[in-house]
């Protein structure tokens, strides 16, 4: 009796996650598929690693600052750049983000709700528009000059900078690094904090030695979900960098559109490995730092 | 014996509901004292206030003849158990308790030496590397224990410590802390809505409701001379009856006289007369100061617990004697099994067993299930 009643719910179990199942082999694996199969091959369809090769060896010349022209890599130097670009989006999210987590998950259950709404309000706008709405922000003739000279300030020259790319990667990406912490805040058990304090620490140190600690996991998505699409981003560098900071994301997109499909898949295949590595190693440094105590 | 703690005439308020109400206790060195009472009753947020996770609207905290009503916790020398535990999940059981010797940045060997003392102390020698997580409830309790001693507090304050833990287990921890306290000689500040536990732990008990301190005495004083029926009904099983005081050593109560220890009350006096279950002898009828007829008859494996009706107040009596339901007997009671106390506010509340059933006392029962 009882085992016919488990293979029943289990047979519902499966029923049920089928249309995901088909979901996800259509729409996840198999272009991943295609993407490695693209990479691997040329137009004619016959195997080669010429397009993974010209990743590592493709060269250009580059102007310095000084006038002088240097022989450069030309894709392992955007996808240096584009590495820059986002563990500094990534940086200044994390800096920016967690002390706002840490309030929202400290704050009365109604400010808690609200601020939730409040990061989550940009996300319901199209991010086109945002890049754009910072575009007019950030213009030499822009909101913020504007302002600066109405007070009488100098006006800052931001956009077409890094900085300005830097911007708006943040406030892209902001509410992915600041909901996965807020939500393991949280969960955190108040007692732990309040143990904490009964064996000695002050305030600094119970955030040191546990609140810290104990949200590494939400500190880990957080991470993932901004660094991953800050480096693959192009669009933002486009718009608020004047096209001059090509990113591996630009890079994509532009062997894509000029419809060298094998190329772009080749750079997008690397770039997947490269991300997947790097997240093991982030993950697993984590693990180590959580759970390794002192 | 020295004073510790003193709480004077301590309030506390949560929005409009009276949590404390004016309490006033001394905690004494070397003592272990037991804060009793129903879920509710004030006990844990007293145990906050000494902890300092909460702060008296009213009174005064005084440690070792200070005052320290504003001093922040980690600055007590005061450590506490928590209900749950409360360990660090992301900490082995060594960094458990050592954790708070290296927030005080005690040396790495002395660290070592006191941390190996702690764990064999509580028997966990051999367990310093396992998870927290990977343990059971008895084993985190015991790592609860030693993390909030390696400190070595002038009191340890504890929360229900032994609420999520199976009879069996429960039984042998209080064994084990009742030891711990004799050797290390440090205050233990215990809450609990458990009578037998207080009753087999404590050196004082303080039986508290309401946000009051009903009695404080030695787990004796409490059993055999309660002060009002809320006590004489929270400890223990008792027949509360009304009755009048006629004169010294007499009382009249159920339609009779009898003869008591009592003295001290005005002359007619209305007193409420509490009766233990295992006070009263069964006797023939035509020999019995009362008699009645058993309704219901429980076998408890020690004895058997008997719901007797006498004019209308169903009496508990527990008796090694047989009893049959239906039986129609007498009860005897002698002097020193009668019981006087002052009318109080709990007069009438309690002491008929009319609508007892072990399923409504443990849906009564605030503390839980788990309760027996």
């Amino acid at each position: 009796m009882k085992k016919s009643c488990i293979s029943r719910t289990q047979g519902t179990y499966r029923a049920a996650l089928a249309p995901y199942s088909v979901w996800s082999l259509l729409f996840v694996i198999v272009p991943l598929v295609f993407v490695a199969y693209y990479a691997f091959t040329d137009n004619s369809f016959s195997f080669t690693t010429e397009n993974i090769t010209r990743f590592f060896t493709a060269t250009s010349n580059m102007i310095q600052d000084d006038g002088t022209t240097t022989e450069v890599r030309t894709y392992l130097l955007i996808f240096g750049r584009s590495l820059k670009l986002a563990v500094i989006s990534t940086l200044a999210c994390l800096v920016l983000g967690y002390p706002i987590a840490y309030i929202m998950a400290r704050a009365k259950e109604k400010t808690q709700k609200t601020m939730v709404t409040l990061i989550m309000i940009p996300m319901w706008m199209n991010f086109l528009i945002r890049t754009y709405a910072w575009m007019t922000i950030l213009q030499d003739t822009g909101i913020i000059n504007g302002i600066l000279t109405k007070v009488g300030l100098n006006p800052i020259h931001v956009i077409g900078s890094e900085t300005a790319v830097i911007i708006g990667m943040v406030y892209d990406y902001f509410p992915y690094m600041v909901l996965p912490i807020y939500s393991i805040l949280a969960k955190l058990d108040v007692k732990l904090l309040e143990a904490a304090r009964d064996l000695g620490c002050g305030t600094v140190s119970v955030l040191r030695r546990v609140v810290f600690p104990l949200s590494m996991p939400g500190v880990v998505s957080g991470i993932t979900m901004v660094l991953i699409p800050s480096i693959s981003t192009f669009y933002i560098s486009q718009k608020l960098g004047n096209g001059k900071f090509f990113l591996i994301g630009d890079a994509i997109e532009g062997q894509y559109v000029a419809n060298n499909l094998h190329f772009a898949a080749a750079i997008a295949f690397i770039l997947m490995l490269i991300l997947l590595v790097g997240m093991a190693i982030v993950k697993y440094v984590a693990a180590k730092y959580v759970y390794g105590g002192e | 014996m020295k004073k510790i703690i003193e709480l004077r005439n301590i309030s506390k308020a949560f929005g409009d509901e009276t949590v404390l109400d004016c309490i006033s206790l001394d905690i004494h060195d070397n003592e272990f004292i037991t804060l009793l009472g129903p879920s509710g009753c004030g006990k844990t947020t007293t145990l906050r206030i000494i902890g300092g996770f909460e702060f008296p609207d009213e009174g005064d905290v005084v440690f070792m003849g200070d005052r320290i009503n504003d001093m922040p916790p980690h600055k007590r020398h005061v450590n506490t158990v928590f209900q749950k535990y409360a360990l660090f999940p992301h900490l082995n059981v060594f960094e458990n308790v050592a954790f708070p010797l290296r927030e005080r940045k005690v040396p790495k060997s002395k660290i070592k030496e006191k941390v190996d003392r702690m764990l064999s102390m509580v028997m966990l020698s051999g367990f310093a590397e396992r998870r927290v997580t990977s343990l059971s409830g008895g084993q985190q309790q015991r790592v609860a224990i030693a993390r909030a001693l390696v400190n070595e507090p002038k009191v340890l304050l504890l929360d229900e410590p032994l609420g999520a833990l199976d009879l069996k287990l429960r039984k042998d921890m209080q064994q084990e802390l009742k030891k711990i306290q004799k050797n290390t000689g440090i205050t233990f500040i215990f809450v609990t809505h458990d009578q037998e536990e207080a009753l087999s732990m404590s050196d004082t008990i303080v039986v508290m409701s309401e946000g009051k301190i009903q009695q404080i005495g030695t787990p004796s004083d409490i059993y055999n001379e309660p002060v009002n029926a809320f006590v004489a009904d929270f400890i223990g099983e008792s027949n509360i009856l009304d009755g009048v005081m006629l004169e010294d050593y007499r009382v009249s109560f159920a339609g009779q006289t009898f003869e008591c220890l009592d003295s001290g009350f005005a002359r007619n006096e209305p007193v409420d007369v509490v009766i233990r279950p295992e006070d009263v002898d069964i006797v023939a009828p035509e020999r019995g100061m009362l008699c009645g007829t058993v309704t219901s008859v429980t076998f408890m494996g020690v004895h058997n617990e008997a719901i007797v009706d006498i004019k209308g107040f169903k009496w508990m009596i527990q008796t090694t004697d047989p009893v049959e339901e239906g039986a129609y007997i007498g009860i005897t009671l002698e002097p020193d099994a009668i019981h006087i106390m002052k009318k109080s506010k709990y007069s009438g509340m309690f002491g008929d067993y009319s609508s007892f059933s072990n399923e409504l006392e443990e849906l009564s029962n605030p503390g839980g299930a788990e309760n027996e």
